[in-house]
C-alpha cells in the first residue's frame, strides 16, 4: 500500500471493542483527495464508533488512523487540523447566534478575527445562510442548522470532511440540498468526504462505496465495482446481499 | 501547539463562556442572590456568634457578617465550579463538547482553557458581590481588593477543576443532584466558610478534623487572608496541591484512551 500521506484518510487494521462486544474488526479503508466515500451500513454497524476513533474522541489500541499522513493517535493536533466534522447529533450552541457559533469554532482553529470574518461570510454565503447570521440557532429549522454545521466544518478549509448521518431527521428537500452540496464540494474543491449513512438514495454513481456491517468491511470500491461484485446493478440489492437482509 | 493559536483559542473559549453567562441572566442573578441572602439574613441572625475572639487575619473584634464574607466568596466560586461542571455534562449530552474536543489542540489545554473561562466568570461574580457588600459596610482595605485577585484565580481554578473532575465521572445530567447532596453541601458546611476552626472544635473533634482537611476550607482561608492583604502560605500550598490533583484526574478522565470517556461508552477491551 502507498504511504499514508498519499491519502486524505487511511485506516489500517483497526479494531475496537466495548468490553466483550466487538464494534470494529480489522477495518481497512482509504479515501483519496476529491473522493466522496459513502460509508454505508445499517444501524449498529459501527459507523459512529469509527467516527469517534477518527476524530480522536476514542483512542484505538489496535490499528492505525492517518489523516493526510498524520497519525491520529500520536500526532492528533496535526491530524485534526485537516479535519472538518459534522456529527450525527447537532453540536451547535442553541442559545448563541450563527455568527457566535462560527466565531467560536474559528478561534478553536486558531483563526484571527479578520480571517475568520472573511471565511464565515464566504461559507455562509455558499450555504445561503448569510442573511440569517445573527439569528439564534434555536430559531433555525433542522435543515438550516445542518447547513450552519457544514459551514462551520469547512471554515478552516480542511482536507477531509466527515459527515455522520447528517440528513437524519430532515425533510426531503433539505436532505436533497445537503447531498447535492456535499457532492459539489468534492467535485469543485477536491475536498475528500467520508459520509456515513444508511440511506441508499444518498449515494451518487460516482461515489466510492464502503459497506460496513457488524464491525467489518464487507465491500469497498466504486458503486459499479461493489454492485458488480454482488452480480447486480442495483445498490439496494448489493447492500441486501452484503448485510444479509438488514436493508431498511 | 503554536502560542498564537493557543491565545486565540483561549480567548474564544472565555468569550463563549461569557456570552453564555450573560445570556443566562437568571444564572447571574442566582449567583449573586444566594450569597447575599446568606449575608443579609443568615449572618444577621448569627451576628454575635464569634463573641470577643480575635482571629487572624482580623486585627480587632469583627461582626459575623465580616467573617462570613470570605466564605461567601468561596461559595460563589464553589457553586460556579459546579455550574461549569453541570454545563460540561450538558454540553457532552448535547454534543457541543465534541466541538471542543476535536479541535487541533492538546486536550489538557482545551480543558484548562475551559477551566480558566469558568474561573474568569466566577471572579466577575465575586467582585460584584464585594461591591454590594461594600455598601453593607463590609469593607476590606483597598489593597485587599487587589491582593484578592490572585487568590480568586487559584481558588476558582481549584474548585473548577473539582467540578471538571466530577463532570468526567457523571454519566447523565440527572445524576447531578447527587453532586449537590454529596459534594457541594458537605464541602460548604464542613468548612471554615461559616465558622472558624476553633468554634467547630468546641462542638466536634471529628468535624474539626474534616473541616481542616477540606480543600474548600483552605481556599476560603486563602481568600480571607488575601482580602486583608495577607498571604496564608499553608492555605496557598494546600489549594495549589488540590488543584494539581483534581486537574490531573480530570484530564485523565477526559483522556480518549484511559479515562471516563471510554468507560461511559462501555469500555475498551
Amino acid at each position: 500500500m502507498s504511504s499514508p500521506s498519499a491519502f486524505s484518510l487511511l485506516v489500517e487494521k483497526l479494531s475496537y471493542a466495548y468490553g466483550n462486544k466487538v464494534a470494529l474488526n480489522d477495518v481497512n479503508l482509504a479515501v483519496e483527495a476529491g473522493d466522496c466515500a459513502v460509508l454505508l451500513g445499517p444501524n449498529g454497524a459501527g459507523k459512529s464508533t469509527l467516527f469517534s476513533l477518527i476524530t480522536h474522541l476514542y483512542n484505538s489500541r489496535e490499528g492505525g488512523i492517518f489523516i493526510k499522513g498524520y497519525d491520529v493517535k500520536r500526532q492528533s493536533c496535526q491530524a485534526l487540523a485537516h479535519l472538518g466534522v459534522v456529527f450525527q447529533q447537532t453540536t451547535l450552541d442553541m442559545d448563541l447566534s450563527v455568527l457566535q457559533n462560527l466565531y467560536y469554532h474559528a478561534s478553536l482553529q486558531g483563526m484571527r478575527r479578520k480571517q475568520a470574518t472573511r471565511r464565515i461570510e464566504e461559507e455562509l454565503d455558499r450555504q445561503g445562510m448569510l442573511a440569517r447570521k445573527n439569528e439564534k440557532i434555536r430559531q433555525l429549522n433542522g435543515g438550516h442548522r445542518r447547513r450552519v454545521e457544514i459551514a462551520r466544518a469547512l471554515l478552516h478549509q480542511p482536507s477531509l470532511l466527515l459527515l455522520d448521518e447528517p440528513t437524519v431527521g430532515l425533510d426531503v428537500p433539505s436532505r436533497k440540498g445537503i447531498v447535492e452540496h456535499v457532492h459539489a464540494l468534492c467535485e469543485d474543491d477536491k475536498l475528500s468526504v467520508l459520509w456515513a449513512t444508511h440511506l441508499i438514495d444518498e449515494i451518487y454513481p460516482s461515489d466510492q462505496l464502503i459497506v460496513l456491517h457488524e464491525g467489518k468491511i464487507k465491500a469497498q470500491g466504486s458503486v459499479y465495482e461493489v454492485c458488480g461484485g454482488e452480480s447486480t446493478d442495483d445498490i439496494s440489492q448489493a447492500f441486501k446481499h452484503l448485510t444479509q437482509g438488514t436493508l431498511r | 501547539m503554536k502560542l498564537g493559536h493557543a491565545v486565540i483559542a483561549l480567548k474564544g473559549i472565555i468569550k463563549r463562556e461569557l456570552w453564555r453567562f450573560l445570556l443566562q441572566r437568571e444564572r447571574f442573578v442566582a449567583a449573586l442572590v444566594r450569597p447575599l441572602v446568606w449575608l443579609f439574613v443568615f449572618a444577621a441572625g448569627f451576628r454575635s456568634t464569634l463573641g470577643i475572639a480575635i482571629i487572624p487575619p482580623y486585627e480587632t473584634y469583627i461582626l459575623y457578617e465580616v467573617y462570613i464574607a470570605a466564605g461567601l466568596i468561596g461559595m460563589i466560586q464553589l457553586f460556579n465550579g459546579m455550574q461549569s461542571s453541570l454545563s460540561m455534562v450538558y454540553d457532552r449530552e448535547m454534543g457541543s463538547m465534541k466541538t471542543l474536543l476535536v479541535s487541533p489542540l492538546p486536550r489538557w489545554f482545551l480543558l484548562t482553557g475551559k477551566l480558566m473561562a469558568g474561573t474568569f466568570v466566577s471572579i466577575l461574580q465575586a467582585y460584584v458581590f464585594l461591591l454590594v457588600a461594600w455598601f453593607y459596610d463590609i469593607q476590606a482595605p483597598w489593597l485587599g481588593y487587589l491582593s484578592l485577585f490572585p487568590a480568586l484565580v487559584l481558588a476558582g481554578l481549584m474548585l473548577g477543576a473539582l467540578g471538571m473532575l466530577l463532570s468526567s465521572f457523571i454519566k447523565q445530567l440527572e445524576n447531578f443532584s447527587g453532586v449537590m447532596n454529596f459534594v457541594i453541601f458537605p464541602m460548604f458546611f464542613m468548612s471554615t466558610a461559616l465558622y472558624p476552626l476553633w468554634k467547630i472544635k468546641e462542638s466536634s473533634e471529628l468535624l474539626h478534623t474534616l473541616a481542616s482537611y477540606n480543600p474548600f476550607s483552605q481556599a476560603v482561608e486563602l481568600l480571607r487572608f488575601a482580602m486583608y492583604g495577607q498571604f496564608n502560605g499553608y492555605a496557598f500550598v494546600y489549594t495549589l496541591a488540590a488543584f494539581v490533583i483534581f486537574m490531573t484526574v480530570a484530564v485523565w478522565g477526559y483522556n480518549p484512551s484511559k479515562g471516563m470517556m471510554v468507560k461511559k461508552a462501555g469500555g475498551p477491551s
